[in-house]
């Protein structure tokens, strides 16, 4: 999926969602921005820290990196109360349906980022006890490589995934 | 105690039984190469004995020499905490029959240990009071740290490049 | 009048008996009070803990089994990130290992240098211990005075090694860096600042009626129990048995430091809670000792055939070779370049056997076991980790608890679930 480049307030649509834009009218379009803007400015986190990302994730919700200037140090411990999935860490194969039954039990919408390479694509473990990637068990927004991620790192991940929410946003 | 020492009262602790096959000083490590026949007995030779009360029972793992006989070497990592030597017992089992009898009757402690053993390389301890797996998931079929089986992984693709995991790689 | 407040909640028999029966409630794997990724099988009567299986191997990662396919200096990456919040210590115990199995010692800045950022790994773990402990038990503040803490330590960590976590910095023959410039103002500044914080700590916690009552007498382990279970570290300490490996089986020197081995007797949580404390001021003490003594020297052994072959340094994108190494090998010394091939993508040739190397991690005795067939790559490598062993006292600890007791249970012996299922 190419990765748009997104320059200050600009909204970024192309083509095909300007006309989609004209065809569901302007009350519908401010509407979905109205909507996007709100889920984006507030992610409660489900706690699914798993390894050495999750003390990085730790880190970025502690006082040095706050992740609540962006209202979401809050982790939530039932997947039922959260909207966003940060996947850190190792996913093990005996994890991997634990994975999937936590995602499965968030409302819509929802969002998940696999942060660390262990994550997005197994990392320095390729062998028979890592999932090699978490996509292969639930869909992923956005991936932040690292070895951990510093937090800055996650950070800049989490900022661009609530672009993505603003500008991809559509209420169903 | 010095390693040469020590190995020389271990001798004398269990010259009586034919357990203990032979003991090794290297390293400034001692280890007895024990049978499988009496291990317990052999074990708690080793802790009565004064001069040497091996108590503590840090690690229990195991080695696959695939190709040699007997293929399989179980080492017990014995500590005694009031004359702080260390003693490494050997236990070897042939590749037909892996089963060497359990020593948590004597170390609680080998619990956990036995059953990661048995999970990674699916030796049997005999006697042990859950043996199942601990570590893999339950339905697992291989003992993946056996030399025959692979490492895993899947391969890799990006831009072009196409690359095998890490036990398949010719460069 | 009054009404039997279990009225109706009994089981009853068409016969007219009343069963009692215990509750089976799953804690984990997902859970924000366990220390990364285990589960918990509870029987409770009520609130009571009747017993407790855990379960573990969720975060199995199969690094013992991912050495044997890398060379002996790619394995200090794997091995760093078992035990991830004492990364320092894994790899200073394989790296023992190694070395005794080569038959070299590293050099006595090197060794300094391994014992300082060693004490300085046990400070931040237990500074996360601290903040999860104190964030499960509701002293949620604990959370971000820990955390702000660590980002001092982490800071240094990444001056120095370039990465704040699992550094691969300890390497087969010494270390891989020397300190950059002002490091050792940055650590004395540290050093400074670090006895207030743990006073604050201490102000918040040791007398706090909250704290004490929900620690005291929580989560009993006797030394006798400890011991059969094989239980190491602060836990067994609390018992008021003094087995630290650096006293019985030292390493680095560590006999050459004057530091004390902190013990208890009650053997209960807030007693852990009080030995970890201790053990982060007697670790500052130590990391004081190692700046004193500090002499300017080599960081690596010189054999050609053992140490890593480049000479890192800081540039702009980063630490890398340096430009000087790197004009020597491409352009000056065909013989260098060839040596600097084969040391990395072959390694060091390490004789064959077999060496346990035992060191005292924040959580108690962590031995690598490690064996060679005198190949370039390791033929076994096992992680006794003490946050395994220690688990197995998990049932022990909480029988006959409450269902609340059993987060302090947990948070007291501090498993690191990386450790555990490696």
């Amino acid at each position: 999926m190419p990765v748009e480049r997104i320059e200050g307030f600009q909204t970024g649509r192309s083509d095909a969602d300007a006309e989609e834009q004209v065809r569901r009218g302007i009350l519908l379009g401010t509407l979905d921005r109205a909507v996007s803007w709100a889920r984006k400015q507030s992610m409660w986190p489900v706690s699914f820290g798993l390894a050495c990302c999750a003390i990085e994730m730790m880190a970025t919700g502690a006082g040095d990196y706050d992740l609540s200037r962006w209202g979401m140090e809050l982790f939530r411990a039932s997947p039922r109360q959260a909207d966003l999935m940060i996947v850190a860490g190792r996913v093990s194969q005996k994890m991997a349906p634990v994975l999937r039954t936590v995602y499965d039990q968030m409302p819509e919408p929802k969002w998940v980022i696999s942060m660390g390479v262990c994550a997005s694509a197994g990392g320095m473990f390729t062998n028979y006890a890592i999932v090699q990637g978490v996509d292969t068990v639930v869909p992923v927004d956005v991936y932040v490589p690292g070895c951990p991620p510093k937090p800055e790192m996650l950070m800049y991940g989490i900022l661009r995934l609530h672009e993505k929410v603003r500008t991809e946003g559509r209420v169903k | 105690m010095r390693a040469a020492e020590l190995a020389e009262r271990v001798r004398a602790a269990v010259a009586e039984t034919a357990v203990v096959v032979d003991v090794v000083v290297a390293r400034d490590e001692v280890t007895a190469i024990a049978d499988r026949s009496d291990l317990l007995g052999a074990l708690e030779k080793l802790r009565n004995d004064t001069e040497l009360s091996f108590d503590f029972l840090s690690s229990v793992t195991a080695t696959d020499w695939p190709g040699r006989s007997p293929r399989f070497w179980v080492a017990y990592e014995l500590y005694s905490l009031s004359h702080r030597h260390r003693l490494r017992v050997k236990v070897g089992l042939p590749e037909e029959d892996p089963r060497v009898p359990s020593v948590t009757p004597a170390y609680p402690t080998a619990n956990w240990h036995e059953r990661e053993t048995y999970d990674f390389f699916g030796i049997v301890f005999d006697g042990h009071p859950d043996l199942r797996r601990i570590l893999l998931p339950d339905g697992w079929e291989s003992h993946p740290l056996r030399k025959t089986e692979e490492l895993g992984g899947v391969n890799t693709r990006y831009k072009g490049a196409f690359i095998p995991p890490v036990d398949r790689r010719t460069t | 009048m009054s009404v039997d407040p279990r009225a109706g909640l009994h089981d009853e028999s068409p016969s007219g008996e009343v069963r009692e029966e215990t509750m089976i409630v799953n804690l984990g794997p997902q859970h924000p009070s366990t220390h990364g990724v285990l589960r918990l099988l509870l029987e409770l009567d009520g609130e009571t803990v009747v017993s407790c299986r855990p379960i573990i191997g969720y975060l199995h990662t199969g690094i013992e089994k991912n050495c044997e396919y890398r060379t002996w200096q790619q394995a200090v990456a794997f091995v760093t990130r078992a035990d991830y919040l004492s990364p320092f210590f894994n790899e200073l115990a394989y790296c023992l290992a190694v070395e005794r199995l080569l038959g070299i010692e590293a050099p006595p800045r090197a060794q300094v240098l391994r014992v300082m950022f060693a004490e300085m790994n046990r400070v931040s773990s237990h500074l996360v211990w601290l903040a999860t402990a104190g964030l499960e038990l509701g002293a949620v503040s604990l959370m971000l005075y820990g955390f702000r803490e660590r980002e001092r330590i982490l800071d240094i960590f990444e001056a120095a090694t370039g990465l704040r976590m699992n550094h691969a910095y300890f390497r087969i023959g010494g270390v891989v860096m020397d300190l950059p410039e002002g490091a050792e103002d940055r650590i004395r500044e540290f050093l400074a600042m670090m006895p207030g914080r743990i006073g604050e700590y201490e102000a918040i916690l040791s007398r706090n009626p909250i704290w004490i009552g929900r620690n005291r007498g929580v989560g009993y382990l006797s030394a006798e129990d400890a011991l059969a279970l094989g239980v190491t570290g602060p836990t067994l300490r609390a018992a008021g048995v003094a087995k630290d490996v650096r006293r019985d089986e030292p390493y680095c020197g560590y006999d050459t430091y004057d530091f004390e081995v902190v013990t208890r007797e009650e053997a209960d949580c807030y007693a852990r809670f009080e030995i970890r404390i201790e053990e982060m001021k007697q670790s500052l003490a130590i990391i004081g000792q190692c700046l004193d003594r500090l002499e300017p020297g080599a960081v690596m052994v010189q054999d050609p055939k053992v140490r890593w072959p480049g000479e890192l340094e800081v540039g702009p994108d980063g630490i890398g070779n340096s430009p000087a190494y790197v004009k020597h090998i491409m352009e000056e010394s065909m013989e260098a370049l060839i040596h600097h091939f084969k040391m990395v993508t072959e390694g060091v040739q390490v004789p064959a056997g077999e060496v346990y190397q035992p060191v005292e991690s924040p959580r108690g005795e962590l031995g690598l076991y490690v064996v060679s067939n005198g190949d370039h790559h390791p033929y076994r490598v096992k992680i006794r980790d003490p946050s395994f062993v220690n688990c197995q006292a998990i049932p022990t600890m909480m029988a006959g608890g409450l269902v609340a007791d059993a987060i302090a249970v947990i948070s007291s012996f501090d498993p690191v679930m990386g450790g555990v299922d490696r």
